[in-house]
């Protein structure tokens, strides 16, 4: 392969971690509408979904002009298989209760956002143009999830609890966030994208101060080694991709 | 549910741009004014609707007695005169 072509698989690539982030995630929180503790958690997790996947079209979309095969966001967003999602495992995660749904939305958020804010200086203006849109909507999806997360940590001794341990089971994926590979690092010497180091340091920050305003104890850090960015998902992805997928391989080509 | 348990409704007041005031829009329930911003935005601005929003706790505003009506609000009925309809206006004045 030529220097030019690797190049592009590698932007193809990276923009399928950051897009299928976002499609995995809208996806997953779709499924509490008509679900959720009330009507108005129901609009607010839609609008955040809807965010998500808002982003996804613009990250699928741009990932197909730059694989150049004539792919659009509907075919890479429904016509993939489960080996070639590209997102962090954490986001494919069952929703369990509404805080760990809260738990698992402050944690993406706040990388998002760190990601996010860092990446409207990339050397690649289209995905400057991207995050430079994204970080707006995300700074509201952290805005939300940071209030619950501080009223479920600092609620009562069952909300308490259950956001407690929402944390502990959740905080093992955080490591595959920042696991830095070598796209990662081809990325950040292109200048298309900041250095996860750097991502995870304000992450941190962040995150640390929410916890304690939340009254939440932050997990120990514990190596682990998770794949979901190279293709390697946990079972819950399949499930995703049936039910997203369903209709659109049903139906090929099926449109409003 | 018991009352206790419920959420408290707020009043949620929309304004749609800069130099109007905020309308009332409607109502809402949530656990503190917070939140209440949070799902006013989700529920009341999701088509471009505003650019500001206020919420009150409900239980904070003090209505006017429907069946006072006639003793609070029939008694300006005659007193036309202080509709400002009396002054002869100008045919140079235009936008009034």
């Amino acid at each position: 392969m030529n220097a030019p072509l690797a190049e592009a698989k590698a932007l193809y690539r990276y923009l399928l971690r950051l897009g299928d982030l976002s499609l995995v995630l809208g996806q997953r929180l779709g499924e509490w509408v008509g679900h959720s503790p009330a009507l108005e958690e129901d609009l607010g997790l839609a609008n955040i979904a809807l965010d998500l996947i808002g982003q996804a079209r613009l990250l699928l979309t741009y990932a197909g002009e730059v694989e150049g095969r004539g792919r659009g966001e509907d075919e890479l967003a429904f016509l993939r298989e489960h080996g070639e999602y590209l997102n962090a495992i954490m986001v494919e995660q069952p929703n369990g209760d509404f805080g760990r749904t809260i738990v698992r939305q402050v944690l993406i958020d706040a990388f998002q956002l760190e990601l996010y804010e860092r990446m409207t200086a990339s050397t690649d203006e289209r995905l400057a143009a991207i995050a430079a849109k994204s970080v707006k909507e995300i700074r509201y999806h952290l805005r939300y999830s940071a209030g619950w997360l501080v009223r479920l940590g600092d609620g009562t001794d069952e909300s308490h609890a259950r956001v407690q341990s929402a944390l502990e089971s959740l905080w093992p994926y955080t490591v595959e966030l920042f696991a830095e590979d070598e796209l990662d690092l081809l990325m950040a010497e292109r200048g298309v994208a900041p250095r996860l180091s750097e991502v995870r340091a304000a992450w941190a920050a962040r995150i640390g101060e929410l916890l304690t305003e939340a009254t939440l104890n932050r997990p120990a850090d514990r190596p682990h080694a998770w794949h979901g960015k190279r293709g390697q998902h946990s079972e819950h992805l399949g499930y995703i991709l049936a039910e997203m997928q369903h209709l659109q391989r049903t139906y090929p080509g099926a449109r409003w | 549910m018991d009352d206790s348990r419920e959420w408290p409704l707020y009043e949620v007041f929309v304004r749609a741009r800069g130099g109007l005031d905020h309308k009332h829009v409607g109502s809402l329930h949530a656990a503190d004014a917070r939140m209440a911003i949070e799902h006013a935005r989700d529920l009341y601005t999701r088509r471009q609707e505003g650019i500001s929003i206020w919420v009150a706790a409900s239980r904070d505003i003090t209505a006017s007695d429907p069946a006072e009506t006639d003793s609070l609000f029939e008694p300006a009925r005659d007193k036309i005169y202080r509709h400002p309809t009396f002054y002869e206006i100008p045919d140079e004045v235009k936008t009034l």
